[in-house]
């Protein structure tokens, strides 16, 4: 008997050619069977039958929508994409696809996550979180998944408030808001969850929302082409226990004035602002007439110093006068997972055999006790 | 050659002892590759302080290692040792209790000063005031010896010089019982392999610890004793935490499994993360994780993709553990839960033993959450009781829990290796065709579609084409897997996992009893470590007369189908355990049977005299009793 990774399934591996940048480097599906030249699947491949039970209204619909009708373009082998989520409405996530999929305990998908991805190079795996999950009591895995950098694809919905326990304020909700937990206003100072993200070590760090599934697809395949961990932060709408939170980020007059859109190359600019940096490094929002050139900030998320994508994160106010959107980080780092295969696979001398374990259990002192 | 009168003896017990600097561990390891490959039965007990280096001299850093060896069968590191090495006032004063009069103690003269002696509250130095008159006591000065034995050893500072006591220390036993140099001096030389000059000192310390029991007048006699007779095989000495890392490679390797471990580390569990992350080129991947949870959360994450998924812990961890694992209960997939139990509760005795964790394992989990738990009797059984939990994992896709503790983990024993051809075959297959077909004849997959026999559901991986599906924590129908929040299908599967988790008990071994006159009408029983010295004192108390039988428990839940018909059998049942009787409980609420709990809760494992004298007095007890037919 041999054994042998990655694990034998006793079926055809992937017949398609793995995914690899324009540079030829890994992308986030390298490894990962895929579809057949000349065969696609549609959003409806990607639907499961069961029935989707969030609230009318809810932002998590349009985030579903989006993400089905996305997973077509990876070209990727259905069976091969995984989704993985904690507790809470967002984590309802997997049974609405037609992937392979777990539905887990609070806070620990990205643990569980962890493990799937180091085992199974061949697997695209999606972690579906939220607020309460990923920052409050799941806080722990997140960002030891974003230091180890494992290749996994994490979708953190921000409602901003706990909702399947029904309106208790979140880890991100603002300081003083009144809920059913907090009747004289929250006293909590809420994680800014980009800044944290970039503090765990994160090598892709992104911000969208439900609203926009243009911005909100492009950001996901950015997301699903980076190797490592991807932390994507969506603005959610919760219609029941914080309806309207990010309103005046989808009125498209507000939105002109508010939204710091991040794109490569580009001045972070909105509307008739621009973002300066000072000497310390410190980033403000300044109208344009007013800006030193020279002191404009022009995006970079390849930088290899996050100094300059936090600062950035520290753009936001709690009354979304800016919110900087887009792709704050996006970095080439050794993910965790293909650091460890490639550790065993430099270890190994061939397939185990029983005489290779016979050898081990031996170990260096034997004696033998005759017949 | 030495001249000197050689005596033959039947058994020792050493204690090695010192501070927790000063290398007792290793010494005692060394003593015992040496005894082991002289063919001697034996049985080791380490006992050291939780603390790295507590203040030097002081009897909380006193570190100990005992080593039980004979020319015939050994069943515990023995109850008192025969010999101490004591290397400083600290390790005489901490032991010098346990040690019987009459025994023999070696004892480090050098480090006697008076600030030593005033550390540990000696007035006047115990080598000097007589109160020693009831041992033989060999003062030799080790320290200054073994450094004047390395005076040509100019490039070494006289502290490095000092360290080599230690092997001093160990040459001069390896003498005074007759124990081959040879595989401790290839052992320094790969240790030291780069440092040449610490080599060589250790080797010259080693030598002239030796040299110095051959011809110093001090040592009269050296002894001897001769090979154990043992079974046919080749052996090895292997400590329980090794055995369990080994037993878990074989069976990943005969089921066909890459093995994942997702481990934390904890005190006395760590030994199985070191010794698995050294086993990459077996194709063994662990992962230090965050936490205790993130551990088992990524072993249960392996196991979803096909790996076998193993977690390593003790009882702090085991609690953090217990959501996932009750995840793992409700997805049925197979995770291996290894609780190295310690003192308790809260932190406790990080180094001590006890096995106070059943409870915790058979139900600390919310809801009805019955999973599988073993426990190894003995160092090597550490592996064949880690195939035993993965065959039982993989078969029926449950978390199975081993129990072992701190007495089994750094105990070590002599091991006959297996063949690994001989294992068990427990070769897994995933599923890879849809089991069933819809309303419309399709052909669909359900994930919770169980076998008939073992109750398991099929385990089928991501990249499996055509059985996509979800699984999760909230309750599911049956067969489809679907949400499900139906009281009656709720009722259904919560029968259904317990079912098959009883189950299990069709395929393991019936418990044996081991009663040599037959006739017996007490039966000792017991689970895990105390194997031991409970076989130990059962003999005790047969060789004074007693009709004793015993019987040993491995499997907790469930328990052997025959376990109530054993229980039965006899007037009295003796249970000893190292908790407050929680195997009694449960014994007692299963079967209805009167057993009686002896327990002891010391971190240390019991010692065979005290059982002997408990089982002495239940026999006599029931020798004046009406015969068993009579009192019905």
């Amino acid at each position: 008997m041999t054994t042998d990774l990655p694990v034998d399934l006793g079926m055809p591996s992937g017949s398609g050619s793995v995914s690899v940048d324009s540079q030829g480097a890994a992308t986030g599906t390298t490894g990962v069977p895929r579809l057949a030249d000349g065969t696609a699947l549609t959003k409806k491949d990607f639907t499961s039958d069961q029935e989707v039970r969030w609230c009318p209204g809810c932002g998590d619909y349009a985030i579903l929508a989006a993400v089905q009708g996305f997973l077509p373009e990876l070209g990727l082998k259905r069976e091969n994409i995984v989704f993985v989520s904690g507790i809470g409405c967002s984590s309802r996530f997997p049974y609405y696809l037609d992937t392979y999929g777990m539905h887990s305990i609070h806070g620990r998908a990205p643990a569980i996550a962890t493990g799937l991805a180091a085992t199974r190079e061949d697997l695209s795996v999606w972690v579906v979180t939220g607020d309460g999950d990923a920052l409050s009591i799941g806080g722990n895995h997140l960002i030891h998944a974003l230091r180890r950098n494992v290749n996994l694809k994490i979708l953190l919905f921000n409602n901003e408030i706990y909702g399947l326990t029904k309106g208790q304020y979140s880890p991100t909700s603002h300081v003083g808001q009144v809920t059913k937990s907090s009747p004289l206003g929250s006293l909590d100072r809420p994680f800014n969850p980009v800044s944290l993200a970039l503090g765990a070590e994160a090598s892709f760090v992104a911000r969208t929302m439900d609203s926009d599934r243009q911005h909100l697809t492009s950001v996901l395949r950015a997301a699903a082409e980076h190797r490592g961990s991807a932390l994507v932060e969506i603005y959610q709408n919760c219609p029941i226990f914080n309806d309207g939170v990010f309103d005046v980020l989808k009125d498209r007059t507000e939105a002109a004035a508010r939204i710091l859109h991040l794109t490569a190359s580009e001045e972070v600019a909105a509307g008739d602002t621009v973002v300066v940096r000072d000497d310390q490094g410190v980033m403000t929002v300044t109208p344009r007439g007013e800006a030193d050139p020279a002191r404009i900030v022009v995006h970079d998320p390849g930088a290899d110093d996050p100094s300059a994508a936090f600062a950035l994160s520290r753009l936001d106010s709690p009354d979304l006068g800016h919110v900087p959107m887009g792709i704050f980080r996006n970095v080439s780092r050794p993910t965790y997972d293909d650091s460890l295969r490639e550790q065993i696979a430099s270890a190994r001398t061939g397939a185990v055999t029983d005489a290779d374990i016979d050898a081990l259990l031996a170990g260096r002192d034997t004696w033998t006790v005759g017949a | 050659m030495s001249t000197k009168l050689v005596q033959k003896l039947d058994r020792v017990v050493i204690r090695f002892a010192g501070d927790s600097g000063d290398g007792m561990q290793l010494t005692g390891d060394r003593f015992t590759s040496e005894t082991a490959l002289l063919g001697n039965d034996l049985s080791t007990l380490p006992n050291f302080p939780a603390e790295i280096r507590a203040p030097q001299g002081t009897l909380p850093g006193v570190s100990s290692f005992q080593l039980h060896f004979a020319d015939h069968d050994v069943l515990t590191p023995g109850d008192a040792p025969d010999v101490l090495v004591a290397m400083n006032p600290a390790a005489l004063r901490a032991n010098l209790a346990d040690l019987p009069r009459g025994a023999s103690i070696i004892v480090n003269t050098d480090e006697f000063s008076k600030r030593n002696l005033a550390k540990v509250g000696y007035g006047v130095s115990p080598l000097e005031d007589g109160s020693l008159e009831a041992w033989h006591v060999h003062p030799v000065a080790i320290t200054s010896i073994a450094v004047e034995a390395l005076a040509s050893f100019t490039e070494l500072t006289r502290k490095e010089k000092e360290r080599a006591k230690n092997m001093f220390a160990l040459g001069l036993l390896s003498w005074l019982y007759t124990r081959p140099t040879e595989g401790t001096e290839s052992f320094l030389k790969s240790k030291f392999a780069d440092r040449p000059e610490i080599l060589e000192a250790n080797l010259a310390a080693l030598r002239a610890g030796y040299n110095y029991g051959e011809t110093t007048e001090d040592f009269a006699v050296s002894y001897e004793v001769a090979p154990a007779t043992m079974r046919e095989g080749t052996y090895r000495n292997v400590t329980g935490n090794v055995a369990l890392s080994l037993g878990l490679v074989a069976a990943a390797h005969r089921a066909g499994l890459p093995l994942f471990l997702g481990s934390y580390p904890i005190t006395p569990a760590s030994d199985i993360l070191h010794t698995l992350a050294g086993l990459k080129r077996y194709g063994v991947a662990t992962m230090q994780a965050e936490d205790e949870i993130a551990g088992v959360g990524a072993a249960l994450g392996a196991s979803f993709g096909g790996a076998l998924g193993v977690t390593t812990t003790s009882g702090p961890g085991l609690a953090l553990k217990a959501e996932t694992i009750g995840l793992a209960v409700s997805l049925e997939l197979p995770l291996v839960v290894c609780d190295i139990q310690r003192g308790g509760p809260s932190t406790g005795l990080p180094t001590k033993t006890e096995q106070a964790d059943l409870l915790q394992a058979l139900f600390g989990r919310n809801g009805e959450s019955p999973v599988a738990v073993v426990a190894p009797s003995t160092p090597s059984d550490c592996f064949d009781i880690a195939v035993e939990a993965v065959r039982i994992a993989t078969t029926y896709r449950t978390p199975v829990i081993v129990l072992s503790d701190g007495y089994l983990a750094n105990g070590s024993e002599p091991w006959r290796l297996p063949r690994t051809a001989e294992l068990p075959d427990i070769a897994v297959e995933f599923e890879t065709e849809p089991n069933a077909v819809d309303a419309k004849g399709e052909p669909v997959f359900h994930p919770y579609l169980r076998d008939p026999e073992t109750l398991a559901r099929p385990w089928a991986v991501p990249g499996t084409p055509g059985l996509e599906h979800r699984v999760g924590g909230i309750e599911k129908a049956d067969v489809t897997g679907n949400i499900s929040y139906d009281p009656d299908n709720h009722d259904h599967m919560t029968r259904l996992r317990q079912a098959k988790i009883d189950g299990i008990a069709d395929t393991i071994a019936s418990l044996a009893v081991d009663d040599p006159t037959g006739d017996a009408e007490v039966l000792v029983l017991g689970w895990g470590s105390t194997y031991g010295p409970i076989a130990a004192g059962v003999r005790q108390a047969r060789a004074r007369g007693g009709r004793v039988a015993q019987a040993h428990l491995r499997h907790l839940n469930p328990f052997p189908a025959n376990t109530g018909e054993v229980l039965r059998g006899f007037q009295r049942v003796i249970v000893p355990e190292m908790n407050l009787g929680q195997l009694s409980m449960l014994l007692r609420a299963k079967y209805l049977v009167d057993v009686e709990s002896h327990t002891s809760v010391r971190g240390l494992p019991f010692q065979a005299g005290d059982l002997a004298d408990v089982i002495s007095a239940a026999v006599a007890s029931v020798s004046h009793a009406p015969l068993k037919e009579a009192a019905k």
